[in-house]
């Protein structure tokens, strides 16, 4: 579904992905994780279209992305779910007038029973389109960003720390609900996250970035079971287990 | 009875049922936090007065305000000329009164110039960025280096003096300040996830100037405005005390004091009255535009 | 030793407002002695409320009310400003999450830290100097000669909140209140930021309340746990024994994390219980 072929990107002279290759197959979950500045989100970004000036190619559902400029038809195939549940809604569009702009930039008729759908969808009650984002919760916007995504009817999910600004009890809802419409729609997610147990819960398959490059991609039972082969993937699986005391000796 | 409260309880309720609903929850959450301000409330007053008076003027002036009659020129304040006559011996109330018209007739075109140029050339700059921004800003930037003032002097001397030339000078004065605001606020939402969703939806660059950054930077704009009324009208007055904004005999507050000035011992009427109308309509819209910023300005919401 | 380091009896803050004057804490009872206690807690259960009201970091018009809030046989609810300001950041010190809004961005590490040592120590600025770079040391800083010219911005985030623990180490305090002191670091950074802490309450004998939303971290890190639910404390046990926890909503969020070693198909979902707000 995605082929990305020796993809790199730089912000001046700062090098931030340097020769990634990756394969996601049409139905998978692929994962990406790593530490801060690693340039997972940056990978997300110039498969989404959000980074603008990259070398590589990048293939998608066929056909060749090109940096600077996109076709409706390829912005449609593939949509975006942000981090941060407060920034992604317009603060002064309604529910309804969020989930209708990409209905009407995309020229989709049958407006109202595909906004009911894709609240239907995404587990809110059909009366939310008419409040403000500020009269949700974190929640409940992420929800509407997911419904925001969807109602386009892309194939592909491209996932930016989706729970990360979430409490625990949330984020197992919104990961429950991911995973639910994946099964459901036959989806195709790229997940990127700093939580080794969150990309592990969802993906298939994960890949570990440091330093602009993948480290390690391993399916999802290895990430489990700790069959893993390289040193910084162990490190990271360790660290997010938790505190281990043994750490005050490796300083 | 009971309608009111259902009323309230209804408009205050976050579980709405229709869009119309959702709007008059927000409207009505707006008008609690609006008429909670004292001042505000007592500037929208004094403008939606000004606003009746102007509307009105027909009926509420008591003579005819080109009216000469020099037998009754200069008579103090009296039952009959309640803020006494000129030396043509025309009404000042009923001058003052037609004036209103002038002054609000000055300040809502300027505003109407104004808003939509600053818009235009501040969203665009602040979102297209690169050499639009920096041309558009130097432009700016040269009209912003006159003193206002002059700027305004020099244009309508060289448009020549009358109401329409005022109103275009004031607007060359107003709109760089305007267009500089709506340039920073653009930069602030520019690259915030929801700018970025919608580019990925497809979005074309003009919907999203007016669709999504236009909304957001349109209450720091009407606040601006609204602060930016009381300066129009003092600029205005200030041309029509030079004699460059409205000519004789139109009715304006600036240039009847400037006429006054001649008989400042004698008649004290002739400018105190238009200068205290000019103060308290200024007064009226700064404290408005205070108000405002209240209500609509999410960083003190 | 039988006096605890703090002893809190039912604390209670509230913040006076025009719609709710529902409590941000309310009946909140612990003790804590030379160890480590975790505060566990979503976002708005009050958990970083109850550190700061500790300090009495809030605003004025904030009322806290308490039986008894007892720092070392000292009542923290009646002592006047002045020595509370001997307290804080002497006796007791806090850890933020972000160390960027806590140092000064205009001076360097190396005189922030001597600025300190002159501060409480008296000692000359040659000698202060000294004294930092020791305390760079002491928190693993491999360069400290370089890391005390670097200005707060060019230090990494890791790095920036060993400069905050060496600072406030200098002060010698007997209580350490860290408010997610690890939520802005990567992995990697966060055990060694850990391994120090865990090594100075061992070392020096301090006390430690670790106010996190990582179960997974407090469970590993500490050594006991309040878990906090709308203002309230709804159960307190044995880091160990967390696995065991009664209370359902302790269970639900157990059962709520994501696991790498035991991987669930479908994670529960918590079912909020308005019993739980009133204290169950």
């Amino acid at each position: 579904m995605i082929e990305v072929k020796d993809l790199h990107v730089s912000f001046g002279a700062n090098h931030v992905v340097r020769g990634v290759d990756m394969t996601v197959a049409a139905g998978e979950c692929f994962g990406l994780v790593g530490e801060s500045g690693c340039g997972k989100s940056t990978v997300l970004g110039a498969i989404a279209g959000r980074v603008k000036r990259w070398q590589g190619s990048i293939t998608a559902a066929g056909s060749a992305l090109r940096p600077e400029r996109r076709t409706l038809a390829q912005l449609r195939l593939q949509q975006m779910v942000f981090q941060d549940p407060f920034g992604s809604l317009h603060p002064r569009h309604t529910i309804g007038r969020a989930l209708s702009e990409p209905l009407e930039i995309h020229g989709i008729g049958d407006r109202e029973a595909r906004i009911e759908q894709a609240l239907d969808r995404v587990g809110l009650p059909r009366r939310f389109r008419f409040r403000y984002p500020h009269q949700l919760s974190g929640g409940q916007r992420q929800r509407v960003a997911i419904a925001r995504a969807l109602i386009l009817e892309p194939k592909v999910l491209l996932l930016d720390e989706p729970t990360s600004a979430l409490d625990v009890s949330i984020q197992a809802e919104i990961l429950n609900l991911l995973k639910d419409l994946r099964q459901q729609q036959g989806l195709t997610y790229v997940l990127v996250s700093h939580d080794m147990a969150v990309v592990a819960h969802l993906s298939d398959r994960i890949a570990v970035m440091q330093n602009g490059t993948f480290v390690e991609v391993a399916p999802r039972a290895a990430m489990i079971s700790g069959d893993l082969s390289h040193p910084y993937t162990r490190m990271l699986r360790e660290g997010s287990l938790g505190y281990r005391p043994t750490e005050k000796e490796a300083l | 009875m009971t309608t009111v409260p259902k009323l309230r309880a209804w408009l205050l309720t976050e579980d709405f049922t229709s869009a119309r609903h959702a709007r008059a929850h927000q409207a009505y959450l707006s008008w609690l936090r609006f008429s909670s301000n004292p001042l505000a409330f007592g500037g929208l007053a004094v403008i939606v007065l000004l606003t009746l008076i102007a509307a009105l003027a027909p009926l509420v002036a008591t003579y005819d305000p080109f009216a000469q009659d020099f037998s009754r020129a200069l008579q103090a304040p009296s039952a009959a000329h309640w803020f006494g006559t000129d030396e043509l011996g025309r009404d000042v109330y009923s001058r003052l009164v037609w004036g209103a018209r002038t002054t609000l007739y000055i300040a809502i075109l300027v505003t109407v110039i104004v808003g939509p140029i600053g818009f235009v050339i501040g969203a665009t700059a602040g979102y297209l960025g690169g050499w639009v921004d920096t041309v558009l800003m130097r432009i700016t930037d040269i009209f912003l280096a006159f003193p206002s003032l002059v700027l305004a002097l020099a244009f309508s001397a060289a448009l020549g003096p009358g109401i329409e030339n005022a109103v275009i000078a004031i607007a060359l004065t107003i709109w760089p300040p305007v267009a500089r605001l709506v340039r920073a606020e653009t930069l602030t939402f520019r690259h915030s996830d929801f700018v970025v969703a919608a580019e990925l939806q497809g979005a074309s660059t003009p919907r999203i100037l007016f669709r999504y950054i236009v909304p957001l930077c349109a209450p720091s704009v009407i606040i601006r405005l609204t602060l930016n009324m009381a300066s129009i009208i003092l600029t205005a007055a200030g041309l029509g005390f030079l004699g460059l904004g409205a000519q004789p005999p139109m009715p304006e507050w600036g240039a009847m004091a400037a006429q006054g000035r001649q008989y400042l011992l004698d008649a004290w009427w002739l400018t105190a009255v238009p200068g205290i109308a000019i103060l308290i309509v200024s007064l009226a819209f700064n404290l408005l535009g205070d108000g405002l910023r209240d209500i609509l300005d999410p960083k003190h919401g | 030793m039988a006096e605890p380091l703090l002893s809190v009896r039912n604390l209670t803050v509230e913040f006076p407002s025009l719609h709710r004057i529902r409590p941000a804490v309310s009946g909140v009872s612990f003790d804590l002695g030379r160890e480590k206690v975790g505060i566990i807690g979503e976002s708005g259960s009050g958990k970083s409320t109850c550190g700061r009201a500790i300090m009495r970091l809030h605003p004025g018009r904030t009322r806290i009310t308490a039986d008894r809030m007892a720092f070392m046989g000292q009542d923290l609810l009646t002592l006047p400003e002045r020595q509370m300001r001997a307290i804080r950041g002497h006796r007791i010190a806090m850890i933020l999450q972000d160390p960027k809004y806590s140092l000064n961005p205009v001076m360097t590490v190396g005189e922030q830290i001597a600025e300190t040592v002159i501060l409480h120590e008296r000692l000359p600025r040659r000698a202060a100097r000294l004294r930092a770079m020791e305390m760079l040391e002491k928190v693993h800083i491999r360069d400290p000669e370089r890391v005390m010219r670097l200005y707060p911005h060019e230090v990494s985030g890791g790095m920036g909140q060993r400069v905050m623990i060496s600072m406030m180490l200098i002060a010698k305090p007997a209580l350490i209140i860290a408010d997610e002191p690890t939520s802005a670091l990567d992995v990697s950074v966060r055990q060694q930021v850990l391994a120090i802490l865990d090594e100075l309450v061992t070392d020096s004998d301090m006390g430690l309340l670790f106010i996190s939303h990582d179960l997974n971290l407090v469970r590993s890190f500490c050594d006991r746990v309040l878990i906090m639910y709308a203002g309230r404390v709804v159960e307190e046990i044995a880091a160990a024994d967390l696995d065991r926890a009664q209370h359902p909503y302790t269970r639900g969020l157990l059962e709520a994390l994501p696991s790498l070693t035991e991987p669930k198909d479908r994670l529960a979902v918590l079912r909020r219980d308005p019993a739980w707000e009133v204290g169950a």
